[in-house]
């Protein structure tokens, strides 16, 4: 359990395929182990270290310094409140201390029922619609405190579990290359000429050249006829 | 196809009177389809480039005198060309990774037209010889990865990525890869780590720059979204054309987010070198005055690593160069408007606590020093500050980034100048960033620090 599932283990293929360094792949496949279980477990990080081919210790390494990936269980729903300057100035630090009072916990932790989790985050980028906030990592522009109690009603509720997915799941869209129409994976090591295209430039540079060499030779005799 | 039912279309986004280059298409409802693109001139650029020879292309770019637009400023056609010749292969990556206070242009660009963005990323792999490039996209701007997961998909089906592209001998993959949530990884060099599956740290610089040594080792592009997203402009009208908006130095518009306390904050796209500072915060086709039109107390002119500005610099231009001789810079586009009403200790704290919070912690000065400065600052703003306080987290700042630097504005009023650009004692400038709103409040509003250190009166010793 909480290996990859076999399902999750052919888009971890397709994903690993796709860098010329299969080390590259770390931080996408932490993110489908981390929409697999929630959160990003042990067996999953030694799953991930098998199919990159690098140690376990190297993707706990890169795992725990992003701040998105969690270790541990985090609420089905993980709220991040922006308190950065744009939205401090507008009430970002009220609206998650309104939030921590109605939710009853302290920004950082998960409520008992393992629905939410609050987060003081940093800048969301989305600083002229403040106070913003994320609900896994989907905005709420420009919010009030009884539109977040709404929020909170509505997501107990299941009103909102078609716009927002559990905690983890980031692109319900993905990314997919037919292999039809790959161009091809370069590792540094496969390549040492430039790529086709770039014979196009010979004509331009002989023009170029050309050109210099006569603008040279005219200038000799420039030279020449005030000698 | 993806979309958020709680936030508009575009949200942010002024459709202000003016020129318009990288947000024309943000007004259409499905900006971010390959129909509109397609419909809008969309890819025309790419078709117009690959009638050329690639280094025309690169010529016309480095002729548009084109700016990065991700903070520093340097033109791209002059980092195109310190790649070293002849070392193949060599890839683009595509800085997404937008996390600077203040700062949303590239979000909005990301999710409202991911057509452009990806064309831009073509034309630059064209002119360059570019074997693959990595979109990096913020780990928290899901609509964003979905939105450009989608357009490369519709791209990859229309054949404009990937194999011959539109039949030529062109061919290059775009990959889609995100982040998890680091504001350092922002920095190329730390950009390229965590492409390759490391923690974001920065690397040393100079003297192996990412055209030169870069990702898995080999000659490196590191573009800005918006930067990339101007080159199908670019190539559509040509260098002449596109520096017919703003200065000489600063050709082109650049998209402003203005946040803060005015009356219709919002992202808007304007000339360079041409607006005000006054003109956006005061003009109607701006942000159209102060909040409640109070009075203005000081702004950040350029993200949350740009040192701030006061009333008296309202009337300096939008551009590189002015704002950089006054002591700040321009950053990222990011302007943050503060009124009279603002804790200039509170405003202090909060800046630093975000540094303190984002070094990776690889330089002591910055991993150590950031972290001092929150402490102390914490202590003055909850009023346990202590006397000397002040000098302190000057002496901390001064550890991290030496100064005084000349040059700057302040010297007109007397003041020792701020230390900008930073020198610094770390590797990349995340820490000598957290100095910036230190020296800037302390320097104008040493008051209100010495307001909150409550004044002790020694307790007399009695002998026992």
């Amino acid at each position: 359990m909480a290996r990859f599932t076999p399902e999750n283990l052919v888009l971890a293929q397709e994903i690993l395929s796709r860098y010329p360094r299969k080390k590259s792949a770390v931080i996408p496949l932490l993110h489908l182990a981390q929409e697999q279980d929630g959160y990003v477990t042990n067996d999953a990080m030694a799953n991930i270290a098998e199919l990159a081919e690098v140690t376990a210790a190297e993707v706990i390494g890169t795992c725990t310094f992003y701040e998105m990936f969690k270790t541990h269980p985090v609420g089905k729903y993980v709220i991040n409140v922006c308190t950065n300057i744009s939205c401090q100035l507008l009430g970002g630090e009220e609206l998650l201390e309104h939030l921590e009072e109605t939710l009853e916990i302290r920004s950082g932790s998960t409520t008992a029922d393992g629905l939410f989790t609050i987060e003081d985050y940093e800048c969301l980028a989305a600083c002229t619609e403040a106070p913003c906030m994320q609900v896994n990592y989907r905005y709420f522009h420009r919010i009030s405190n009884d539109e977040v109690d709404e929020v909170i009603a509505d997501l107990r509720s299941g009103k909102l579990a078609d716009t927002i997915p559990d905690h983890g799941t980031l692109q319900r869209v993905r990314q997919t290359i037919p292999a039809d129409k790959l161009a091809g994976v370069h590792a540094p090591e496969t390549v040492v000429d430039a790529p086709a295209w770039m014979s196009r430039n010979e004509p331009v540079l002989a023009a170029r050249a050309a050109a210099e060499a006569a603008a040279k030779a005219a200038e000799a005799v420039e030279e020449k006829k005030a000698d | 196809m993806a979309t958020n039912a709680y936030v508009p279309h575009a949200a942010g986004y002024v459709d202000n009177e003016g020129p318009k280059i990288v947000s024309s298409r943000f007004v259409h409802e499905d900006s971010y389809t390959l129909e509109r693109s397609l419909a809008t001139g969309g890819y025309e650029g790419l078709k117009r480039a690959l009638t050329k020879a690639p280094i025309e292309v690169h010529d016309e770019v480095r002729s548009a005198v084109l700016l990065g637009r991700g903070g520093a400023g340097f033109p791209a056609g002059i980092k195109w060309g310190f790649c070293p010749p002849g070392k193949w292969p060599m890839y683009l990556v595509v800085n997404g990774d937008e996390s600077e206070p203040g700062t949303y242009k590239d979000r909005l660009l990301m999710e409202c037209d991911p057509h452009q963005l990806i064309e831009g990323c073509l034309i630059a792999c064209y002119a360059l010889g570019l074997s693959q490039c990595f979109l990096y996209v913020r780990g928290e701007m899901a609509l964003a990865q979905e939105r450009i997961a989608a357009a490369l998909n519709e791209a990859y089906e229309a054949n404009l990525v990937g194999k011959n592209i539109l039949g030529t001998d062109f061919s290059v993959d775009v990959v889609l890869h995100w982040g998890a949530g680091a504001y350092i990884v922002g920095e190329e060099t730390a950009l390229i780590e965590s492409l390759e599956g490391e923690r974001g740290m920065p690397r040393l610089k100079p003297p192996f720059f990412p055209a030169a040594i870069g990702l898995y080792g080999q000659p490196t592009i590191v573009n800005n979204v918006e930067t990339l997203a101007n080159l199908p402009w670019i190539m559509v009208n040509g260098a002449e054309e596109y520096k017919k908006f703003g200065s000489e130095t600063s050709p082109g518009t650049r998209l402003f987010a203005i946040s803060g306390h005015v009356k219709r904050p919002g992202v808007y796209e304007t000339e360079q070198g041409v607006t005000t500072f006054s003109d956006l915060i005061y003009g109607d086709n701006f942000c159209q005055g102060m909040r409640g039109d109070d009075e203005l107390k000081m702004f950040i002119p350029g993200g949350a690593s740009a040192p701030w500005f006061f009333p008296e610099q309202v009337d300096l231009p939008l551009e590189a160069r002015p704002v950089g001789a006054a002591g700040s810079m321009l950053g990222s586009g990011a302007i943050v408007i503060m009124d009279a009403s603002t804790d200039a200790v509170k405003a202090c704290l909060r800046v630093v606590r975000f540094f303190a919070r984002e070094s990776c912690g690889k330089c002591t000065p910055c991993r150590e020093g950031t972290t001092w400065e929150e402490t102390v600052l914490r202590r003055i703003y909850d009023g346990h500050g202590r006397p000397g306080d002040v000098e302190m987290l000057l002496d901390i700042a001064d550890n991290i980034s030496p100064g005084p630097y000349p040059g700057a504005a302040w010297e007109a009023e007397g003041l020792e100048a701020i230390p900008f650009p930073p020198k610094q004692t770390t590797i990349c400038p995340l820490g000598p960033s957290s100095v910036a709103p230190i020296t800037s409040a302390v320097r104008r509003f040493r008051h209100e620090f010495d307001a909150k250190i409550p004044q002790r009166t020694s307790i007399p010793v009695t002998a026992s």
